[in-house]
């Protein structure tokens, strides 16, 4: 009876065929480690986000009155109300917690390097939608956090010259942030940027499975066809995609393999998640910030206005140049560093564990810099502040530029043939 | 199957005039979508000047009176203020005699004012819009020896008594003074001047 019903389909659509493709047959690499688990969590998360953002849409009142209330009534009179709220706004920080240590993982195993700078491209731009999508969301509670976090960001487009002030009017729909600003925040948090992200998702798995995955060792799975005997290759049934023109060894299928692996992964993600959610839900008010608990007061800017943590890095490097064009130039352009990173690397060893130690130095200092940035955001703007916040901007930009020149003629250690395992 | 012989030149008139007509009406569509972002005539009704009684004001007082959805400060400036203004701290500042065009012409002067007494200035900061924070008697912990003066909590921006801003922080210009006169009682009218009226 299923097997009708599923031939029935794939006469009519290549059910089967695509699963097998992308999941049953896909050959994975067989040394995943925990890094790995970080796509997938993104999803889960991505899926979390859609499916309590739509429930908390069936309440909320997005106009500059209602808003702030229905937040609240959200908070206090809809059933289990609360969850999904902290379920949505944990999410949210959840989201660039995963997405963080997943991109970290692509820069220390080298997944950005040819040929996957496309897929690497695409990943940059769901990052940005991301951030878009945060910002966006962000104003919606219309508490005073809210309100001056978007004027100083809306604000940042009124350093471009001669269009600068239009833009900003434009964007606004209003000399000020007002419940115009707030109603097209919505649209576009709730159906515009959802549907960008989620075809961006598409294209980022599409790409990934035409390269296919990267690993820790950073050596290719795909050798060509013919090259290894028999017994040598995976003994596993791979998609006649991949076999046709590569012989594959060391990996295995996605499906059971990873998927089951990748199930530990939630759980792990979940117990904290969760822990946050119960226990923490405003995340010592990292995730949702005091002064958002009082309504939006276009009169009075809060004490101490700092964006959410996860923009901490970029709003540092804005801060600590002093001059307003040139501040949003090095905000904007600490992201298209990023962007252009498979450019930067003209190395050819992937992963970090055949790199040279200048290249493992610069990473940790690229690391640590971008943690002390993002704490810095989310402080007072103090003279000692700017800077350390000056020397680490210097090392977030100096990594890429150190890589540049280093990578050409990089030392590295010599690339086995296979993975070991 | 039509017999008749290709003609490549036609063709490819025939697709870039398709393309451009196509393209025409795309830029076309777009307009009403880009345009719907604008201002609504709600919006722009809403601008209209607003009154404030400032005899009633303490020296030394800050009130914020709104206009236009923002914050309008409003001083009243003491003689120790006004004596800190005249001399002092000029070499400290980006923009000491106001030559960029943040002011009606009537505030081009040392105290950026109609009336030396009042400072009157949008409480929006020039770099990125937050309401700077009015230190009264212990702005000497931010600049040294200047006593009075805002601060942006937002990115550190630091301006005199005058709105006018310091070097070396993000802010690029001095605050905004709006139009503004006192009505024949007296009071503040913000929103207008005597061009104006």
């Amino acid at each position: 009876m299923l097997t009708s019903i599923v031939n029935w389909i794939d006469k009519r659509i290549p059910m089967t065929e695509t699963f097998n493709k992308h999941v049953g047959q896909y050959p994975a690499p067989v040394n995943f480690n925990f890094w790995y688990f970080f796509g997938s969590l993104a999803m889960l998360v991505l899926v979390n986000q859609i499916l309590t953002g739509i429930w908390l849409t069936m309440n909320y009142t997005p106009s500059g009155e209602e808003a702030f209330r229905s937040v609240e009534y959200i908070m206090r009179d809809v059933e289990y109300g609360w969850l999904l709220r902290y379920m949505h706004s944990t999410g949210a920080s959840a989201f660039f917690v995963v997405v963080y240590l997943h991109m970290l993982r692509g820069m220390m195993y080298g997944s950005y390097q040819k040929p996957r700078e496309l897929l690497w491209l695409f990943g940059m731009f769901i990052f940005l939608v991301l951030m878009a999508e945060g910002f966006l969301g962000y104003l919606l509670p219309w508490g005073n956090m809210s309100f001056w976090g978007a004027q100083v960001i809306i604000s940042l487009f009124g350093a471009i010259p001669v269009i600068g002030d239009d833009l900003t009017l434009w964007i606004r729909g209003d000399y000020v942030i007002s419940g115009a600003t707030l109603n097209r925040f919505f649209a576009l948090h709730v159906i515009a940027l959802p549907l960008v992200l989620v075809i961006l998702v598409f294209l980022h798995i599409v790409a990934l499975h035409e390269v296919g995955s990267n690993n820790p060792e950073g050596i290719d799975i795909k050798k060509p066809k013919g090259s290894i005997p028999e017994n040598e290759k995976a003994p596993f049934k791979f998609h006649k995609m991949f076999t046709d023109k590569y012989d594959i060894v060391d990996a295995v299928p996605f499906h059971p393999y990873y998927s089951v692996k990748d199930i530990m992964g939630v759980v792990g993600f979940l117990f904290f998640f969760c822990f946050v959610i119960f226990f923490a839900p405003e995340g010592g008010g990292y995730f949702l910030e005091k002064p958002n608990f009082e309504p939006a007061n276009p009169m009075k800017t809060p004490e101490h206005i700092a964006p959410v943590w996860y923009f901490g890095p970029f709003y540092t490097i804005l801060r600590v140049v002093p001059d307003k064009l040139l501040g949003a130039g090095a905000m904007f352009g600490a992201i298209i560093m990023l962007f252009l990173l498979p450019w930067f690397d003209r190395g050819t060893v992937k992963s970090i564990r055949y790199r040279s130690l200048a290249h493992k130095i610069n990473l940790i200092q690229f690391c640590v810099c971008f943690v002390v940035l993002g704490a810095l955001g989310t402080m007072a703007a103090t003279p000692v502040a700017n800077f350390i916040g000056t020397v680490a901007s210097f090392g977030y930009f100096g990594f890429f530029i150190a890589l540049w020149f280093y990578s050409k003629n990089e030392k590295t250690k010599p690339l086995p043939e296979r993975i070991s395992h | 199957m039509s017999s008749a012989p290709e003609n490549n030149g036609r063709r490819r008139f025939l697709t870039l005039a398709t393309a451009v007509v196509g393209g025409v009406g795309t830029v076309g569509v777009a307009v009403p979508f880009i345009k719907s972002w604008n201002p609504s005539e709600k919006a722009k009704a809403a601008g209209a000047p607003v009154e404030y009684d400032v005899s009633k004001m303490a020296p030394g007082q800050l009130v914020r009176v709104q206009w236009r959805g923002k914050p309008v400060y409003v001083v009243r400036r003491t003689k120790e203020v006004l004596a800190e203004l005249e001399n002092g701290h000029n070499d400290q500042l980006k923009d000491p005699t106001s030559t960029e065009p943040q002011q009606p012409e009537f505030a081009a002067n040392p105290h950026r004012s109609l009336k030396p007494e009042y400072l009157v200035a949008l409480g929006v900061c020039t770099h990125l819009g937050c309401a700077p924070t009015y230190r009264a008697n212990d702005f000497n912990e931010i600049v040294e020896g200047v006593a009075n003066g805002f601060y942006c909590p937002c990115h550190g921006s630091k301006f005199d008594m005058a709105g006018r801003v310091f070097q070396n922080v993000p802010a690029p210009t001095n605050l905004v003074i709006p139009p503004y006169m006192f009505t024949a009682s007296g009071s503040l009218l913000i929103g207008v001047d005597k061009g104006d009226a």
